[in-house]
């Protein structure tokens, strides 16, 4: 694969995620803003693929579970070349495939359609059991979202993969400690969130979501590790990026339109 | 022969059914534990992957409970999971109303590319069995513990996807029958010709992919048209009948549907008990029948 500059592949992700939620009058740029860093290193450096052959049958799996950051995962899967970038703007528009959560129709790359939380690390399971099942090496790498470990599916989930030691499953974690209402701690508190998975059966590591080197070398590092799944809670700003945006739960909805999406703009550009 | 892409996932029940099968096939039987949200996650995965993948468990545990997974996962990616739900209607009566599912059939017809396979008899089930496994695409097999006699009446009957079967020919009613209660709708039937009536049996055991124009041309030849099934009354077979001759314009001199009306059952009793209290033994769908004519 060619070399990506992942600090440019993250701004323009943020820069499109921002264009499309704006034009869309769609929700959710909060939620974008704060996996852009993950999913630039992914993209740019981890994931094995090929956007000229979408199927190739020993790519690796990624699986956006929080799909309300559809915005984000179109952004990226269009700067790497699985389809042109000019589609973007038809994001939230009548008649589109790109809807607001992430749809697979029509979208090459994307590997599954979420929306309702709590679905991906299933799913993710059960391709990462079938690549175990049949010996091929190909990785499978499910994104969850905070405040989506309160849906109890994940944690049968969680049983489930650690049980058959699918050590050929990445799950990161968007630690941003905000979900729909307020903070996460206010809701349904997490922590310990490390223990938990620990004890589990998981290997866990930390990282700054926002650290592209550090996020890049751990992925690389976590996946010669064997016997037993693998989770990054990666510790994230929501908003990140845009100043006004961070850490407010107002942004998990509001639209950016007028002024407010010209500020955010420049504040991206820099 | 052996079929190296069948995965078998189990909700943690079907104590000594799978021996045989865990024995001659040991990596394709996993036992997914009680947690059926994950259990059909897992086998959309599996199945996107190249695999054919049953799921089984009883009741309503491995529809109702995940029906998210089986609508979001299954369904919209089309892929090739078969739910095999051992319990249809009253199979478990008097373990409650957890058990007991009939709703499954109206919610499980409802979902896109999802088929529904409710077989009367043993020769059904195997047929249907091999025709899931044989067909890509998502499936819905509930299973009886009751069942009917359901040989062909030809030797050289195939089993389709979706072809209703005559079981018994007549010319004064047609009782279109889905599951096991086929068993009462033969005696019922036995009943009915001692009082001279000729009846039809009509085993509908897909009610979806639904054939209107075959189940409507069926019973054109009988002026009278009867719906049975273990179910409620709500979105099962009778609906899709009564929907397939409304749409063709199809309208029985009678036109009745049998199955469950009560909502919740919550007294305690055997499947043939229970058939009985809601009206919907051999007995109660002959008198039904009789009040026809």
């Amino acid at each position: 694969m060619m070399s990506i500059d992942t600090a440019k592949l993250a701004r323009k992700i943020r820069i499109h995620a921002l264009k499309m939620t704006s034009s869309g009058k769609s929700s959710h740029i909060a939620s974008a803003l704060s996996i852009a860093d993950i999913l630039a290193v992914l993209y740019g450096k981890f994931l094995y693929i090929d956007p000229g052959k979408p199927d190739k049958s020993d790519r690796d799996r990624f699986i956006l579970s929080k799909g309300h950051a559809g915005a984000a995962i179109y952004a990226v899967l269009a700067e790497v070349g699985f389809f042109r970038v000019e589609k973007l703007s038809t994001h939230y528009q009548d008649g589109s495939d790109l809807c607001g959560h992430v749809s697979h129709k029509g979208v090459p790359g994307v590997e599954l359609s979420t929306g309702s939380l709590g679905h991906g690390l299933g799913i993710g399971s059960g391709m990462a059991l079938a690549a175990k099942l049949s010996g091929k090496n190909h990785r499978v790498v499910v994104l969850l979202s905070d405040g989506e470990c309160d849906e109890g599916s994940n944690w049968e989930a969680i049983l489930f993969a650690a049980h058959h030691q699918l050590e050929n499953l990445i799950v990161i974690i968007d630690y941003n400690k905000f979900q729909a209402l307020t903070t996460v701690a206010e809701t349904l508190n997490l922590e310990p969130f490390a223990d938990k998975w620990a004890s589990f059966g998981w290997v866990v590591r930390e990282v700054n979501g926002h650290d592209l080197s550090a996020m890049e070398k751990m992925l690389f590092n976590l996946a010669e590790i064997k016997g037993a799944p693998k989770v990054i809670i990666a510790h994230t700003k929501k908003g990140k990026g845009v100043s006004f945006m961070e850490e407010s739960v107002l942004w998990h909805y509001r639209s950016p339109q007028g002024e407010e999406f010209e500020r955010a703009l420049k504040e991206l550009e820099g | 022969m052996t079929n190296p892409r069948i995965i078998l996932l189990s909700g943690d029940l079907g104590f000594g059914v799978f021996n045989q099968y865990r024995k001659d096939c040991p990596s394709q039987f996993i036992n997914a534990g009680i947690a059926e949200q994950n259990m059909t996650a897992v086998a959309t995965g599996l199945a996107l992957e190249g695999q054919t993948v049953l799921t089984y468990s009883i009741g309503n545990f491995n529809t109702l409970r995940c029906l998210e997974q089986i609508r979001n996962d299954v369904c919209y990616h089309n892929a090739d999971v078969k739910i095999i739900s051992v319990g249809g209607g009253f199979s478990y009566g008097a373990l409650g109303i957890s058990h007991h599912a009939t709703e499954d059939l109206a919610i499980m017809r409802s979902l896109p590319n999802m088929s529904v396979i409710s077989p009367c008899g043993l020769w059904e089930t195997k047929m249907a069995t091999d025709a899931i496994l044989d067909t890509p695409g998502p499936f819905y097999l509930r299973l009886d513990k009751s069942f009917g006699t359901d040989n062909p009446l030809m030797s050289s009957e195939v089993f389709r996807i979706g072809r209703a079967r005559v079981l018994r020919e007549g010319t004064d009613v047609s009782i279109l029958v889905t599951g096991g209660i086929l068993e009462e709708v033969w005696q019922a039937s036995e009943i009915l010709i001692n009082e001279g009536i000729s009846v039809k049996i009509v085993s509908v055991h897909t009610l979806k992919p639904f054939d209107d124009a075959l189940v409507t041309e069926i019973v054109s030849h009988t002026k009278n048209v009867v719906t049975v099934e273990e179910h409620t009354v709500i979105g099962g077979l009778g609906s899709a009948v009564a929907e397939a001759l409304f749409d063709r314009g199809v309208c029985p001199k009678h036109f009745l549907k049998i199955g469950l009306e009560a909502g919740f059952s919550s007294i305690v009793g055997s499947q043939k008990y229970l058939r009985r209290h809601y009206g919907m033994d051999a007995q109660s769908i002959s008198e039904k029948i009789l009040n026809m004519f």
